[in-house]
């Protein structure tokens, strides 16, 4: 399962954030986007990381998953389509090969949820 | 309740990786180096692609080799006896390279050996058409391989690592007389994904095709403008 090797490389990532701030923050939520024509599946993600994020910094932090579909562009019709994957990418209209994509190759941290243990402030936001 | 802080990274998943894959290109650079991560399938054909790419350039062009190998060093003993260095990385599970391994095969290469006298350092990654192609580990070029007993429909079921190619080589070909298989109808999906990427259809055996990929070999090394 190539996840795995994904939610490492990912929690490398938010180490390097984590390790970075000048108080160590207790992360509750990491917001992804992941794109449907990557190598990553979303389930098996969500899998992979409840577990190898135990006994770390993110124990018990949830990820949220946006999902995108994969739209290309054809030049020649100037309109977007979206390919069917493992079927055609080629535009269903003029059989032009997919060259842009406009959607889909997202694997991306948008943003995190997190709190700072010291601060006393009772507040819910989000 | 503790109040929520909101922090927008908008980064890559991959960043660290990332980050890592580019402080090896920048190594590779400093030494005028051109790095090429050869991907595919297990048993496409990787190795023997290599062993005769080693022969046919040696020494007109100093290479090295940083092989990946899920837990054997088989493959680094095969290509140590054309007599370029030749580092193994273990991967251990992983099914693929990342830029840390990689960077740690760079390390035992500088270590082991004169790296600026070097032109050209290969990469074989581990047998896979899934990860690989996310994980950059400082390359200047990819280049995938699929034997064409793997079948047609593979870059369909497979798009990434085909879209991210900047050369495909279509190996065993001269299996192709056995086969059901249409080698045009393999380029034409390779091209839904990836219109404009060089194929060179390529048998190690007959040597069929290959003095075309050692011209693209040659060429990349020409524009990176590092050796002859």
């Amino acid at each position: 399962m190539h996840e795995t090797d994904m939610t490492r490389a990912l929690i490398l990532t938010l180490q390097d954030w984590w390790e970075s701030q000048p108080e160590p923050p207790t992360i509750s939520k990491v917001h992804l986007t992941v794109g449907n024509f990557t190598c990553v599946e979303p389930a098996s993600l969500q899998f992979a990381f409840t577990v190898q994020t135990q006994n770390t910094f993110l124990a018990g932090a949830e990820l949220v998953i946006r999902e995108t579909p994969l739209i290309a562009f054809c030049h020649p019709c100037q309109k977007e389509y979206k390919p069917d994957i493992g079927v055609q990418y080629a535009c269903p209209d003029c059989q032009s090969p997919m060259e842009d994509i406009r959607s889909g190759r997202e694997l991306k941290i948008n943003r995190l949820e997190y709190a700072l243990l010291g601060q006393p402030q009772i507040q819910e936001t989000l | 309740m503790h109040q929520t802080f909101d922090a927008a990274l908008e980064i890559n998943l991959l960043h660290a990786n990332q980050d890592g894959a580019d402080h090896n290109r920048a190594h590779f650079e400093e030494w005028g180096i051109v790095c090429v991560n050869l991907m595919s399938s297990p048993g496409a054909g990787k190795t023997q692609l290599l062993e005769r790419t080693l022969q046919a350039l040696n020494p007109e062009c100093k290479m090295a080799v940083i092989e990946g190998d899920m837990t054997t060093e088989l493959d680094a003993e095969r290509l140590r006896q054309y007599g370029v260095p030749v580092i193994a990385i273990n991967t251990g599970r992983a099914c693929h390279l990342d830029s840390k391994m990689v960077a740690g095969g760079i390390h035992s290469l500088s270590h082991e050996h004169d790296p600026a006298s070097l032109d050209l350092v290969w990469v074989e990654n581990v047998g896979n058409l899934v990860c690989p192609a996310e994980f950059e580990v400082g390359e200047h070029a990819k280049v995938a391989l699929l034997s064409v007993t793997e079948g047609e429909d593979k870059p369909l079921k497979y798009p990434i690592m085909f879209r991210e190619a900047d050369c495909l080589i279509i190996t065993k070909t001269d299996l192709t007389p056995y086969l059901e298989i249409d080698l045009e109808r393999i380029k034409a999906n390779v091209r839904q994904v990836n219109p404009q990427v060089p194929i060179f259809a390529v048998s190690t055996k007959t040597l069929e095709g290959f003095e075309g990929w050692l011209q693209w070999v040659r060429q990349l090394i020409v524009q990176k403008g590092v050796c002859v």
